[in-house]
Parts: structure tokens; C-alpha cells; sequence
């Protein structure tokens, strides 16, 4: 069996032992879904008059707005959780026993967010599901729900590997922990829950710049509208950012836990 | 070849000191016992030798490959279970030795096969897809050298693979370790426990305070330290003159109380029925007579100035207050 493709074994059976981790830790997996889908509950129900706001974008209604929000929310909580994991993993010594194996050590790293975007997927198809249930229409059909779906799978990757960064570098998961209130100061700074066009400086200018603004617009477009290239090239764009920055920082904390131990 | 090979290996960690040039040679199919108190460098040495940290100096081999240099190879040649049995209390045992399985490149139906034997050799079949959270102790510890088993390592690293475990527990690993050094397994066991290491090793090294501070065989470290004793206890006569009639037969040691004499002998047991046979004429009444053997711990107080067994005890006391 060639190298290539032992390391990709190697990270399927990692990334589903992930999976089967989060799926059997209850609390890694009430931020993913079940905060978000009360958020998402509150949101539409209580303010689903904002929609008739000047400056609000055309569409279908509160709920189809609301969905790219409630999948942001949701990939960055399951970046989170995966740092969580992986910090847990390295606290009971758990990834000694994979250091020790004779794998190339991005293959721990990319396993861990192999199974994370599979969390992301899931969190973008139990979304769409729900919208598409209480009436949301995904305004570019069949394509529109796909691109969704890769955004937020790819997104999900890219914030879970700088979970995983903060992880191998701190080794403490009660620190990766900490960072959950940060996670949504950065969705709030950004278009996330509220169009750009409605909301006030200094937040307006800080979300102009947010990658998870870019993000959460390239998520949204093609449930609220047609494909937009710009939109999608942008989300594109900032997703390859974090994904460069979360490598280069995984690098440097696996090259950091070696010399530590 | 020698399986391990140190040579003035080293680790710092900020100003502290943790391994300060150990040297040390395991030979092929032998098993190596490194003994030491908590905080001897024990762990720290093993986590260099099986490429978890990398040496501030010095050199290290395994399996022929240098532990800086060829890390990849080191990994592949060895198996570890390493300190507190670090296993994923989600996964069940099965699930764990197959993903070790895989993480050693097995493919999947060669990993499968070996993963049931080897469930089977250590006796946890029945449990096998229970999670490991459930499992206790012993069995924690049988799964965790079942991993580190799968790929048949040339050499098995074991941190420390009894600590904590019941008596019962203990044993059976031993018996497997035993039983996988019969193979050709060549073992590094790192222990805190004396007994371990004297019933399990053909080679000990003591470490303290990070250097080797005695090593060779159990046995021709206990002869270096001294000969046996015999240790009486007086029923009637006087100490005095039971230490008279002693002190014709070997050496009079330091004795532990006023109803005890210790007489150090050149031939051990053959030096007790002389031994009986003066104090019988001289009229003494002896309670009991038996002839004490140097142990592990005397080599290690010789070679440290304290007893580590105590030392053990007393850090568990403090971590159970």
C-alpha cells in the first residue's frame, strides 16, 4: 500500500473516530446543534419583523436570513468543540499513543478536522432541513444548497484547525474552552445575524472586514438570491485565509509540543 | 545490535534539569528494568526514546535508528504503553486496537485478524465492545499492551505498566511480559517498584535525580553491595555474648533492636548450621534465625541514601491527604 494512501486510511479512521466522539460526548454536541437551533428558534420567532427594515436585503422571509447565520454559528462552535476534543485527547495522553505511531504527524492534525467538517456537513444539512421545513426557500434550487454545504464544510475545517492549533500549543481544554465566548463576539462582529447596511460604526467597519462577513455572505447568497461569483470567490477567499493560518499555527504547535513533550 | 543504544543523553527543561547524560545498553530480547523514584527521569528518558521529546543532548538508538534523526523508523520498530494507560474512555477496546492497527499501516482485514487475537491473548474478548470508560484497572492496562502489540514492535516500552494496579493485576502482566520477552521481544519497563523489576528484568539501571547511579544484573547489584545476613532473634542469654559468638562467624551489622543480632556471612545458607551449632554450646536461646538476602531496595539505599519504596509511600499518602 502506497504512502499516500495509508495516510489517507490513517485519517479516515481518525476523523470518524472524532465523529463517533462527538456523537457520544453530549456536550460536544449541544453547542453544534442544539444552541444554534434555539437561536435560531428565538431569532426568527422574536424579531422576524426585522425584515421589513430599510436597508434589509429582498428575501423570503426572517428564517431563509437567518440560515446562514445559524450555520456560521454552528461550524464555529464545531471548530471549538473539535480544539475541545483535541485538547481533551492531549491531556489524557491520548495523542502520545498517536505521536508514537509512524505516521506523518498532519495526519493527527487532519484527521481531527477531517471529522470536524464532517460536522460541518452534517450541521449544514440539519440547517437546510430545518428551513427547508418550516417553509425557508433555498432561492438557487438544488446548486445554491450544494455551494452552501461546501462553504460550511470547508469553513468548519478551516476554524477547526485553528482550534486544533490552540490546542497543541496549550494542551488544556478548559483554554480552548475559554475561547467559546470569543467565537461569538467574532459572529456578532460580522454579517453573520445582521446585514451590513443596517448596522452601526464601529461594529459596521470591524464586520467590513470580518473573513467570517465574507463568509457568512458567500453562505448566504444562494439561499437568499442567484449565485453571485463575487460573493462566492470572496467566502473562497477567506476561507483559504483562515485554512493558511491555521496551518502555519498547527505547524508551529506540533513543532512546539515536540520540544516541550 | 543492541536494541537500545544511549549514549549521554540529555533533557532540559528550562533551568531544570530532568535527564543529565544517561548512558545505557539494551541488549536484543532482554528486558531492561529503569528504576527510580517519581521524578527520577524515568518518563522523561522513555518519552526521548520513543520520539515523544526530542533530547537537549546526548544520542539515543533504537532498533538501530537514531531517535533524531530516522524518528519514523524508531516509531515503526517499537510499541508503547505508556504512564496512566492513555486510552479514548469513548472507544471501545475493539475500536482502540484496530485504530492502532491502522495507525501502523496494517491493512484493514490483517488489522481486524490480529486485533482478535490479540483481544483474546489478553483475555478481554468478552469486553471487547464495551467502552473503555467501564473497563477497570487491569483491563485498561491488558488493552493498552494489546495496542501496543499489534504491529509486533522489535521493542515494547512500558511506563510504569503496573502502578496503581491490585496484586492479582500485577502478576498477570507480568506473566505477559514474561511471555512476549519468550518471544523475542525485547522489553524497556520503567518502574517504581522494586520487586517488579527484580522479578522481570535481566538487566536494571537505577536512575536519580536524573543519572544512572548503579546498573547490571539484580543480582550482581545486590553481590556489590554486600554478602547476606542472618538475622537472629534472641528467646533468653545475653546480646553481649550472643554478639561475642557471632563475631566468629562474620561481621556484626548495626542492629535494628535490643533483642536482635545481625551477622554478615561470606557462604549464606551454609554458614547456618555453624551458626547454630555456637550459639547452641554457648547456651543461647534463639527465638528465630533466618538469613536475609540483600535486596533491590538495599542496593537502591546504598546507591541513593534513601529507601524508594518508602519514598513511594510517602508521595501516596501526601496525594491521598
Amino acid at each position: 500500500m502506497s504512502g499516500m494512501a495509508t495516510n489517507l486510511r490513517v485519517v479516515r479512521a481518525l476523523g470518524m473516530r472524532s465523529i463517533r466522539q462527538t456523537f457520544r460526548r453530549p456536550q460536544l454536541m449541544a453547542p453544534i446543534l442544539v444552541f444554534p437551533t434555539l437561536l435560531l428558534a428565538v431569532q426568527t420567532g422574536g424579531a422576524g419583523s426585522a425584515v421589513d427594515l430599510p436597508g434589509f436585503p429582498p428575501v423570503q422571509g426572517f428564517l431563509q436570513f437567518m440560515l446562514a447565520g445559524a450555520m456560521m454559528q454552528s461550524l464555529m462552535l464545531a471548530g471549538n468543540s473539535g480544539g475541545i476534543a483535541f485538547a481533551v485527547d492531549i491531556e489524557m495522553g491520548f495523542t502520545d499513543r498517536l505521536f508514537a505511531a509512524p505516521i506523518p504527524r498532519f495526519t493527527i492534525v487532519l484527521g481531527r478536522l477531517a471529522g470536524t467538517a464532517a460536522l460541518g456537513l452534517f450541521s449544514a444539512l440539519w440547517f437546510l432541513a430545518i428551513g427547508l421545513l418550516f417553509g425557508a426557500e433555498i432561492h438557487s434550487g438544488v446548486a445554491g444548497a450544494l455551494i452552501a454545504v461546501v462553504l460550511v464544510t470547508a469553513t468548519a475545517m478551516a476554524v477547526g484547525g485553528i482550534g486544533a492549533a490552540i490546542a497543541l500549543r496549550t494542551g488544556s481544554a478548559s483554554v480552548v474552552q475559554g475561547l467559546f465566548p470569543l467565537v461569538l463576539v467574532v459572529l456578532f462582529l460580522s454579517s453573520a445575524f445582521f446585514p451590513l447596511d443596517l448596522m452601526i460604526q464601529p461594529a459596521k467597519t470591524i464586520a467590513e472586514y470580518n473573513p467570517f462577513s465574507f463568509i457568512a455572505e458567500g453562505i448566504r447568497n444562494p439561499i437568499i438570491a442567484e449565485v453571485d461569483a463575487t460573493d462566492l470567490l470572496y467566502a473562497l477567499l477567506a476561507i483559504a485565509g483562515i485554512v493558511v493560518l491555521s496551518l502555519v499555527l498547527s505547524a508551529r504547535a506540533l513543532r512546539h509540543r515536540l520540544r516541550v513533550g | 545490535m543492541p536494541a537500545i543504544v544511549v549514549e549521554g543523553l540529555e533533557r532540559a527543561f528550562d533551568e531544570v534539569k530532568a535527564v543529565q547524560g544517561v548512558d545505557l545498553e539494551v541488549g536484543e530480547g532482554e528486558i531492561y528494568g529503569f528504576l527510580g523514584p517519581n521524578g527520577a527521569g524515568k518518563t522523561t528518558t522513555v518519552r526521548m526514546l520513543t520520539t515523544l521529546l526530542l533530547p537537549t543532548g546526548g544520542r539515543a538508538a533504537v532498533a538501530g535508528h537514531d531517535v533524531v534523526g530516522e524518528p519514523r523508523a524508531v516509531r515503526a520498530s517499537i510499541g508503547v504503553a505508556l504512564q496512566e494507560a492513555a486510552l479514548d474512555p469513548l472507544m471501545t477496546g475493539r475500536e482502540l486496537i484496530r485504530l492502532q492497527a491502522t495507525l501502523q499501516g496494517l491493512p484493514t482485514a490483517e488489522g481486524r485478524r490480529r486485533a482478535e487475537r490479540l483481544l483474546e491473548r489478553v483475555d478481554l474478548l468478552a469486553a471487547a465492545d464495551r467502552r473503555v470508560g467501564s473497563y477497570s484497572g487491569g483491563m485498561k492496562r491488558r488493552l493498552d499492551l494489546a495496542a501496543a502489540l499489534v504491529h509486533e514492535p522489535r521493542v515494547l516500552f512500558l511506563d510504569e505498566p503496573t502502578t496503581g494496579l491490585d496484586p492479582v493485576s500485577r502478576k498477570t502482566i507480568w506473566e505477559e511480559v514474561r511471555q512476549l520477552n519468550d518471544e523475542g521481544t525485547t522489553v524497556f519497563l520503567t518502574t517504581q517498584y522494586l520487586e517488579e523489576a527484580d522479578q522481570l528484568a535481566d538487566n536494571v539501571g537505577i536512575i536519580d535525580g536524573g543519572r544512572i547511579v548503579a546498573e547490571g544484573t539484580p543480582e550482581s547489584l545486590k553481590a556489590e553491595i554486600g554478602n547476606p545476613h542472618i538475622q537472629l532473634q534472641l528467646a533468653e542469654g545475653s546480646i553481649a555474648e550472643a554478639e561475642e559468638v557471632c563475631a566468629r562467624i562474620g561481621r556484626l551489622l548495626p542492629p535494628t533492636d535490643a533483642r536482635t543480632v545481625l551477622v554478615e556471612v561470606a557462604n549464606g545458607a551454609a554458614d547456618i548450621p555453624r551458626t547454630v551449632r555456637a550459639l547452641d554450646e554457648a547456651g543461647i536461646g534463639v527465638e528465630s534465625l533466618e538469613l536475609v538476602r540483600p535486596t533491590l531496595d538495599d542496593v537502591f539505599v546504598a546507591k541513593t541514601g534513601y529507601h524508594l519504596e518508602k519514598e513511594n509511600e510517602a508521595e501516596q499518602d501526601a496525594v491521598a491527604t
